[in-house]
């Protein structure tokens, strides 16, 4: 059941609402703008730009404890029940989510320096395609989160399907390079793991999309029929890199 | 018939009928069943077309605003709406596959099976020991001191009193706390040994910790008796109760299991009711 937008009795509850709501498209707009800045930092090699992007990732982290702050002493205040109850436990993970988002980001920004000279390196050319797909995932999500938007979450959900496409034939291309070019195996998988840092920001943004359709509706996500992953044995040790 | 053995024969009976009325496909039928209720005053309808089921192994509770009629589907449960002589009755309330407002169901029978504990402690302006006592007395459940004596204890001891009263039964009733005559008020309704307990606001007058000890009493009663209680506090409905029931303007809007009309109603008016957006 969407949220019907009716005032609560207590005014004081709506603004705490109004003000976590606020706080969320917030932390959400600076992730996906770490997103896109890292990788226009990758793109021209901006070592400033990629530094500004690891600093500013400290605003997210204090954004994400003071939303946490809040939805506490919400829950703790007003006694929250129903959709109010499911909106702010989805605002609880969310937070969390987001915030991790910011860390691949950041983690795309550090390796910046390290890959200045791959600009030979083929594979190179699918990632701005990829980002701009993993970060229209995260606004979209986010998009989803402020409209109560159930169709939105499901769309983002299907979505992410390309972004894993992406990273598996950007896997493929940088594993074959590696074979042909021993020499550049360093760099390359540098570039694996932002391809990697980019498929799991489609993750976490299908997470926030599977929480927006939980506050909305009261009922789970259905589950997406995920495509053939040639790279699943592989995901595990490569996932632990990001963190 | 000795208090034990009227005991045991009230279960047995209990367990022929669950077996036989048992329709629902539910592992236990329903305890009370009304349907098609409504209730007038006068030429105002308070009720409007209520069916509800009571089960003996949940507890029950009624939310809704102020006048939206859960009160007066209370007193219905056990005819105390008799007592209001403009009040009228119609569709079917069933204690046990029995009509309790057939002209055969006595009335006086009718409420020692369903008993009621009210918004206000009412003790009687007697003894404790009187106050329990004098339901058996004029049910005839005792034969003798002894077995009066037996009632007393263990009505005080399953409503959690017995403790706290049991070197001074025979100071008055009312000059217990608040919380306590309440509980006192409940051993008095368990006394007579009843099916069903109503719950009218039983902790509205109450503190937080006299409140939560009629809670917990009323989480220990639960599977021996069926429970209705009427509640102007979500969060003890949500506390107490295993099924919820949301009535507006006389109507029942939506009953269910109590965690999911707290996460996730089914109906806007209970959403709206529920997260403080009523009104």
């Amino acid at each position: 059941m969407a949220n019907s937008g009716t005032e609560h009795t207590v005014k004081a509850f709506d603004s705490d609402i109004n003000q976590l709501r606020g706080m969320v498209a917030e932390i959400g707009g600076r992730s996906e703008q770490a997103i896109d800045k890292a990788m226009r930092a990758l793109e021209n090699s901006d070592l400033e730009l990629a530094a500004e992007v690891v600093r500013e990732d400290k605003l997210i982290d204090d954004l994400e404890k003071r939303i946490d702050e809040l939805t506490f002493q919400t829950i703790a205040l007003r006694a929250p029940m129903a959709d109010d109850l499911r909106e702010l436990i989805a605002t609880f993970k969310i937070s969390g989510v987001v915030e991790r988002i910011g860390d691949y980001a950041k983690n795309i920004a550090k390796r910046v320096p390290l890959v200045t000279k791959t600009r030979r390196l083929t594979p190179i050319s699918l990632l701005p395609s990829m980002s701009k797909i993993a970060s229209e995932l995260v606004r979209d999500s986010l998009d989803a989160f402020a409209r109560r938007d159930a169709e939105l979450a499901m769309e983002v959900n299907r979505r992410d399907q390309i972004v894993d496409d992406f990273y598996n034939s950007i896997f493929r291309a940088v594993i074959t390079h590696m074979i042909e070019n021993p020499k550049d195996i360093s760099e390359a998988a540098h570039l694996l793991f932002i391809a990697k840092n980019l498929e799991r920001i489609g993750d976490h943004a299908t997470n926030v999309a599977e929480m927006v359709y939980f506050a909305a509706t009261g009922e789970p996500m259905p589950e997406r029929t995920r495509g053939e992953d040639p790279t699943d044995l592989l995901d595990d040790t490569l996932s632990d890199e990001a963190d | 018939m000795k208090y034990e053995e009227m005991q045991e024969s009230s279960e047995s009976v209990n367990m022929t009928d669950s077996t036989t009325t048992d329709t629902t496909g539910e592992t236990s039928a329903p305890k009370m069943t009304a349907s098609h209720v409504d209730v007038f005053y006068g030429d105002k309808q308070a009720i409007k077309d209520v069916s509800i089921d009571v089960n003996m192994d949940s507890v029950t509770a009624f939310i809704g605003p102020s006048g939206c009629g859960k009160s007066t589907f209370l007193r219905c449960m056990n005819r105390m709406n008799d007592t209001i002589p403009i009040a009228r009755v119609t569709g079917d309330i069933m204690l046990e596959g029995e009509d309790i407002y057939a002209a055969s169901m006595d009335v006086v029978q009718l409420r020692a099976r369903v008993g009621m504990v009210f918004q206000k402690p009412n003790p009687f302006p007697k003894s404790i020991y009187d106050n329990i006592a004098y339901g058996p007395r004029i049910h005839g459940l005792a034969t003798g001191k002894d077995e009066l004596d037996h009632i007393v204890e263990s009505s005080l001891q399953r409503a959690g009193l017995w403790g706290e009263v049991k070197d001074r039964l025979q100071d008055s009733g009312t000059a217990l706390s608040g919380g306590q005559q309440q509980r006192l008020c409940i051993a008095r309704a368990i006394a007579v040994d009843p099916e069903v307990i109503l719950m009218d606001e039983p902790c509205s007058a109450l503190d937080p910790i006299a409140t939560a000890k009629i809670e917990e009493l009323i989480h220990e009663l639960r599977g021996r008796y069926a429970i209705v209680i009427v509640t102007h506090n979500m969060q003890q409905a949500a506390r107490v109760s295993q099924k919820t029931a949301f009535f507006h303007l006389g109507t029942l809007v939506e009953y269910g299991e109590t965690t999911d009309i707290f996460t996730n109603p089914r109906e806007e008016k209970t959403r709206d009711y529920i997260t403080g957006r009523y009104g």
